[in-house]
């Protein structure tokens, strides 16, 4: 909490008194509980969504569940929602540069011969 | 330190050790510091080596977003120029297993997150029994893929020199509702075949060296290592599983689900 720390703690090269560090938060086993009911019922919703017919859709909505997924299990199973800024920061990096890297491609590939795709 | 020693009379020196040595244990008395033989002398605090942990094994997973990332990439490509093949090819594989082992890696996975909880809380037995639950359902899915793969190999649906395309340019021959493909199409039905068992396989050498490690890391649980405030190899290591969970939850709808719709 930054407007929280005083000009003294701000200036914390070591890190040694800045709250961001000792706050340390333990998820407890009823969260799990509904990460994992949520994580069986998308399991089943994905199954039942690729058994109707949406055109176009079916593959966007299994991966928007899948996504979905992911980002709970993040949060909660990873400890993300309660980790210090840093490695929120790195995680929102990691997953910056991989959407990075699959659009370069991606525009490399379909600006390579054009309408051949 | 060293400077006061040396403007001082040797005679002094005796003295000087014992003014140091308190000093020594003032460090120790400040507490944090060596509470734990695993504290490194090199980190301020506890909470400071564990999130350089946290951050170092943060930056290992990305890695290994990349590594799946570029199996994702060319599953992407590959599928976008042989549709036809890869929507018949994947309408072989085995959605009841697949849907099955998604609910057994859900459910491994949840219990190692109950395991992380039951290290902070320091319930030493409760860790051991969640660790031990971990592995099991980690053997269970690699039995139910072991099961997957003995399946292809008897449809002839592994690559290589006894791949068969019979069951994609005839499938009314093997009682299959869906239209025959070209030869030349139904050869790159092979190509889904490999990039499923790269994914996959490459999904399941992770679940392998995973169950070596919950082996080490239960064995370590059971001497009691982790249940006195050292938390970090389990939470680490449930950072690594957990990531291996998600790897699964996209590999099960685009390789399994692609095109399921026509046959319902």
């Amino acid at each position: 909490m930054a407007h929280e720390v005083s000009h003294d703690q701000a200036h914390d090269p070591l890190n040694v008194t800045n709250p961001e560090h000792s706050e340390h938060h333990i998820v407890s086993p009823i969260q799990y509980c509904m990460v994992f009911g949520t994580l069986l019922v998308g399991t089943a919703l994905t199954v039942v969504a690729a058994y109707i017919d949406m055109g176009v859709l079916n593959p966007v909505i299994a991966l928007g569940i899948a996504c979905f997924k992911a980002v709970i299990v993040i949060l909660f199973f990873m400890h993300v929602k309660y980790q210090s800024r840093l490695i929120k920061m790195t995680v929102g990096a990691g997953f910056f540069t991989f959407i990075v890297l699959i659009t370069m491609t991606l525009l490399d590939y379909v600006s390579r011969a054009w309408g051949m795709w | 330190m060293a400077n006061t020693v040396a403007h001082t009379n040797p005679l002094d020196k005796v003295d000087h050790l014992e003014k140091l040595m308190p000093h020594e244990s003032n460090i120790n008395e400040e507490g944090e510091h060596v509470v734990l033989p695993q504290h490194r002398h090199h980190f301020e605090t506890q909470e400071q080596q564990r999130e350089a942990g946290s951050f170092g094994m943060w930056l290992f997973l990305l890695t290994e977003i990349m590594f799946f990332g570029g199996l994702f990439f060319a599953y992407l490509l590959y599928r976008n120029w042989y549709y036809p093949a890869f929507a018949v090819a994947s309408n072989q594989l085995n959605v009841p297993e697949g849907a099955a082992n998604t609910a057994i890696l859900i459910t491994s996975g949840f219990f190692m997150a109950l395991g992380v909880w039951a290290a902070e809380v320091r319930k030493k037995s409760l860790l051991v029994v969640m660790l031990i639950l971990t592995t099991l359902f980690g053997l269970a899915f690699l039995g139910v893929k072991a099961d997957e793969y003995h399946e292809k190999y008897e449809k002839h649906h592994i690559p290589g020199a006894n791949f068969s395309t019979a069951m994609f340019t005839n499938p009314a021959a093997y009682g299959i509702k869906e239209q025959p493909l070209a030869p030349d199409m139904a050869e790159h039905t092979q190509l889904f075949f490999f990039l499923y068992f790269a994914m996959t396989g490459m999904h399941a050498l992770h679940m392998v060296i995973g169950i070596v490690l919950l082996f080490w890391l239960t064995w370590r649980a059971h001497r009691g290592e982790f249940s006195s405030g050292y938390v970090a190899p389990i939470e680490n290591f449930g950072l690594y599983w957990h990531f291996v969970d998600i790897v699964w939850l996209f590999l099960f709808p685009l390789l399994y689900l692609i095109n399921r719709h026509p046959l319902h």
